[in-house]
């Protein structure tokens, strides 16, 4: 075993464990004088910088398979696949270490870069690995870090009650994912996700599968904020300093969709079961289906009459769970896949600009209800019309990417060539009711920001260069992906053609 | 050709962004520009148009190939009448909006967006790319009237926005429903129209995406939106609303509902309550709607609210026609809605424009006194003709369409064209109360001198002015570019009388929109054939094979 072809393997996460420790050591040596607010950008750009480079590897680096004490193991997976998730991932982070230029929250600068680039590291092994070990532990680097970055605003009792809260409910879910996890390892005696499939293909489910679903569900679902595992969200959302709540909503979550999504279609494919109408089967489908109606109804029902806009965003985000939940439920696992990551793509996207918007306003009016909105159009229409992108899309109004994101969730969920065409209606129904509700509280924010005058004695709001930049390229995004979808979506499925 | 006016119209919503925030003329001039290159499109692709050759393609690109959907722009006979009447509107929405002073550029890009999204719903065969334009043009109308709005605006943009979006929803199941079941390999409607649905399928479909549609149409029970939001929009908004947005909803259902779907107007197993199958339900509701809504005008005292129900009633025509499944009754519906636009637009522009921003009320008690047929004798005149439109006199566009669907409807079901003729009737008299009160009411004969005094009167003892005297309203400005030698500014209730001003102050803008809008119903009135050309052939091309059949039988 050759530890430097390992480490050519691992370029990617390597490059950003360097950058966090890099950050980690400058600050705490070399900036060790200077002021708050040179010490932020250093570190914030250094940040950026890290990300960058490490986005190269991804890029650059030569298709390769790794060697068979690797892959055999599931250790490592690289396919087309990961290293697209992994570019997401990274644009993200760099995203949200742009949005930690509007924020002052922390005098420990290197220490919250740090943590935001070791949970990055974590995310990028999530979603390279196909073992069970490797996915619980690389997991838990990723959510340890997150619990660590919503406790970071010492000044705000509301920022340690979130934290405590996330790791408590966090801790206990990944209790149970781990034991879930070693169940299926009992059953199968086996660890990595291709070959447990193979040795439950056509198994019966006894119940000690179920047991081991059901617990692996309840921790995936913790992580993608899906009801009943999402009492942690509007906390986190609200009480976390901009940055990390940013980095909960986007990154967070498309790693976990991603490994949820795999773990389930690759590892339990053989168990899918059936959620349709009046075909009931056993299996991981109906499971799933149950969460994902419970999701959009709580989600949506929840969201209507909050007033602070992060809880109303965490909220949201619970609904948005459900409905690439639904997406996870399609008979064609390339189709599913391909839906679930354009969405989880796009909703992350819009996410992070979402809450770019809200930290620069709440860094003015030190505020985040729906009154500090107020006016905005007027006072920052750059920021206003990107805001009203973001909205829309999460409303799910075309032409952008949110609309053509939800149709072909449902379309993979609706699409099967089994016995009864049109199944799982009743759950796309349901989800599209819903999502017709979630107009309502969409339009509730663009209306403080359009519709409403500016209060008189409205704080002055000027965003930074590098955020009007980022939030511009971001709503471009959207637009652009929603008119063209398919620029897009034949990346996605041509990777997932050449191996899931 | 046709394909611009889609362009045209978002290129100059996004010209309107760059325009610097406090140039309203510009704004103005920017509009009027693109939507009357709009217009000219319309016209210069409808010249071009050859009635006998079906169904024309316009545009034609693939768009994700993995899904099967399309950049499908095609045009028959239907879609060219009703892209026409979206130019006609549009322009009339402009000038009707010459005055707006707050915030114009966004008004107008708003406006202009609308109007795009109006045109892609009109244009698009593929049903993908019809449903996007389709939820796109929601937006604009939220914000249209919850800035610029009046009555209750909030509640009444939101109460439309919902609506339209549970209409939409309703749609797009239906939608998903049948690209899944045809194997999920293409959106175009030809294609879709000619796969073979099961009935069961087809039984409940027809009604969810006609509901769907309908609500966005104003069929009763789902019209409460439209008095709420035709009320609370302002004036061009109104005028778009009434004029174009509801026929968004018609179209729908005729050009979706009714051809994917024929076989849900088949009769059932068994007749319900008397009726027997959804094209009796959908024929009584739509019957109810024309009667219902003309009798709760009859009673409205709230000017704009009689218009906001008039067009409740008139799309009862629309709906009805639809149902009698028969060349003439769809024809007439389709002529309809051409009609119908174009006059509920002049109706907006009259009290929402002349009036309104003059008079600054109306409560119909409210503006009796005012004589404002003297004192606006433009907007008088250009309200009777349009009343006259409205209430089916023979001459103007509004006769030929709703003679023609009371034919169909008496071969269809007698019942109903009964009852529709009495809704007719209504109609007469709505119209007529609305314009003895508003117009001709029995003030007193003297105007200045009295009313000044009573005016002074009135502004010294504190009390509300409700009742502005004739002459006040001379004294309102018109836009200041563009008046035609009226007063200047209403000099703040100071009550000095203005010398009496020579021929009233109706600005040039909003004469050219009335001008253009009588102009459009005269024509059609007296030679309807213009737009019969077109659609007749369209209504008997092979996409509606099985709607004439009564369903596919």
């Amino acid at each position: 075993m050759n530890y430097g072809e390992l480490l050519n393997y691992v370029a990617p996460e390597a490059l950003v464990t360097l950058a966090a420790l890099g950050v980690l050591l400058i600050d705490l040596t070399t900036m060790r004088g200077a002021e708050w607010s040179s010490r932020m950008r250093t570190a914030a750009w250094l940040t950026i910088l890290g990300c960058a480079v490490a986005l190269g590897a991804v890029v650059l680096a030569p298709a390769q398979t790794p060697p068979d004490y690797l892959s055999g193991t599931g250790m490592l997976a690289l396919r087309p696949l990961t290293s697209m998730v992994k570019v997401v991932i990274l644009a993200l982070t760099l995203c949200t270490a742009l949005i930690t230029l509007e924020s002052n929250f922390t005098d420990h600068i290197g220490e919250y870069f740090a943590l935001m680039l070791l949970a990055t590291a974590g995310m990028l092994f999530l979603v390279s690995t196909e073992n069970l070990l490797l996915i619980f532990v690389s997991l838990e680097l990723l959510s340890l870090c997150l619990y660590t970055m919503t406790a970071f605003n010492k000044e705000n009792l509301a920022s340690a009650e979130a934290a405590l809260k996330y790791f408590l409910f966090g801790g206990m879910c990944a209790a149970f994912l781990l034991f879930g996890l070693s169940l299926l390892y009992g059953l199968t005696a086996e660890l990595s996700l291709p070959r447990i499939a193979a040795k439950l293909n056509g198994a019966r489910l006894d119940p000690l599968l179920v047991v081991a679903i059901l617990m692996v569900v309840a921790g995936f679902g913790f992580k993608v904020a899906a009801v009943p595992f999402h009492l942690w969200a509007p906390d986190a959302y609200q009480g976390a300093p901009a940055p990390s709540a940013a980095l909960i909503a986007s990154g967070s979550k498309v790693a976990s969709f991603f490994i949820l999504a795999k773990v389930m279609m690759v590892g339990l494919g053989g168990v899918t079961g059936s959620g349709d109408w009046r075909g009931f089967a056993e299996g991981w489908v109906p499971v799933l289906a149950l969460l994902a109606a419970l999701s959009v109804v709580i989600g949506n029902l929840a969201a209507i009459g909050q007033r602070s806009v992060r809880r109303l965003l965490a909220y949201s985000a619970v609904a948005h769970a459900g409905y690439v939940l639904v997406g996870l439920l399609a008979n064609q696992a390339a189709d599913g896949m391909a839906s679930v990551l354009f969405y989880v793509t796009t909703y992350a996207l819009t996410s992070v600009g979402a809450f770019a918007v809200v930290a620069v306003v709440e860094e003015r009016s030190r505020d985040d209800g729906l009154s500090a909105f107020a006016g905005l159009s007027r006072r920052e229409p750059i920021l206003s019309f990107c805001l009203m992108i973001f909205m829309l899309s999460l409303a799910g109004i075309p032409p952008l990417a949110g609309f053509f994101g939800k149709f072909y969730l449902f379309k993979a969920a609706l699409f099967n060539h089994g016995p009864h065409p049109l199944g799982l209606l009743w759950l796309i129904v349901l989800a599209l009711a819903m999502s017709a509700v979630s107009l309502y509280y969409y339009l509730q924010v663009l209306k403080q920001v359009f519709v409403m005058p500016s209060p008189e004695a409205a704080p002055a709001i000027r965003a930074q260069p590098a955020s009007k930049v980022m939030l511009v390229a971001l709503a471009g995004s959207i637009l652009v992906l929603g008119c063209f979808p398919n620029l897009l979506l034949e990346h996605i499925l041509a990777a997932i053609a050449a191996g899931f | 050709m046709l394909a611009w006016t889609i362009y045209i119209s978002f290129l100059g919503a996004v010209a309107l962004m760059a325009l610097k925030p406090g140039d309203a003329r510009g704004a103005r001039l920017t509009a009027l520009v693109t939507t009357l290159a709009g217009l000219a499109c319309a016209l210069g692709g409808a010249l071009r148009f050859d009635p006998k050759g079906g169904l024309v393609t316009v545009a034609k690109a693939s768009w994700v190939p993995a899904l099967g959907l399309e950049y499908h722009l095609a045009v028959d006979g239907i879609s060219l009448t009703l892209v026409v009447l979206t130019g006609l509107a549009a322009v009339a929405g402009v000038l009707f909006s010459w005055n707006v002073e707050m915030r114009t550029k966004e008004f107008f890009a708003f406006y202009l967006a609308l109007i795009g999204a109006v045109y892609g719903v009109f244009l698009s065969f593929d049903l993908f790319l019809l449903f996007v334009f389709y939820e796109l043009a929601i937006v604009p109308k939220y914000f249209l009237i919850a800035i610029w709005g009046s009555t209750k605006r909030e509640y009444g943009a939101m109460k439309l926005a919902l609506y339209s979006f549970v209409g939409s929803a309703l749609v797009l199941i239906g939608l998903l429903a049948a690209y899944v079941l045809a194997g999920a390999h293409t959106f175009n409607l030809v294609e879709l129209a000619k796969y073979p649905f099961p009935r069961e399928f087809q039984m409940w479909a027809f009604p969810v995406v006609f509901v769907g549609f309908a609500i966005l149409a104003g069929l009763w029970p789902f019209h409460t939106w439209a008095p709420t939001g035709h009320v609370a929009a302002p004036t061009a908004a109104s005028m778009l609303l009434a004029g174009v947005i509801m026929k968004l909803g018609a179209y729908g259902c005729l050009r979706v509902a009714m051809v994917l779907f024929p076989a849900g107007l088949q009769d059932w197993a068994s007749p319900f309550l008397g009726l027997g199958s959804w094209r009796d339900v959908f024929g009584a509701l739509a019957v109810f709607g024309i009667v219902y809504g003309a009798m709760v005008a009859l009673v409205q005292k709230d000017f704009k609210f009689v218009i906001g129900y008039s067009s409740v009633s008139h799309m009862g025509f629309v709906m009805l026609g639809l149902m009698t499944l028969t060349t003439i009754g769809l024809s007439g519906a389709v002529l309809q809605m051409f009609s119908h636009g174009i006059i509920a637009g002049l109706l907006f522009g009259v009290v929402g424009r002349m009036v309104y921003d003059r008079a600054h009320t109306r409560v119909l008690d409210e503006l009796e006194p005012m004589r404002l047929n003297r004192a606006m004798p433009f907007a008088a005149f250009t309200f009777v003709v349009g009343g006259l439109a409205s209430m089916g006199m023979p001459g103007f566009s509004g006769f030929v369409a709703e003679l023609q669907v009371l034919i169909g409807a008496w071969k269809a079901f007698p019942t109903f064209a009964v009852l529709a003729g009495v809704g007719i009737l209504i109609g007469v008299a709505y119209t007529l109360r609305a314009i003895q009160k508003a117009f001709f009411g029995p003030g007193p004969e003297e105007l200045p001198v009295a009313m000044a005094g009573s005016f002074e009167a009135a502004s010294d003892s504190g009390a509300l002015v409700s009742v502005l005297p004739p002459l006040a309203i001379h004294a309102i400005a018109a836009p200041a570019e563009l008046a035609s030698g009226a007063g200047t500014g209403l000099s703040g209730g100071a009550g000095s009388p203005q010398a009496a001003p020579d021929g009233d102050s109706i600005s040039t803008p909003e004469r050219l929109g009335a001008a253009l809008l009588m102009g459009t119903t005269l024509l059609l009135g007296i030679y309807p054939r213009l737009l019969l050309d077109w659609i007749v052939p369209a209504v008997q091309s092979p996409l509606f094979e099985n709607v004439l059949k009564g369903g596919g039988r």
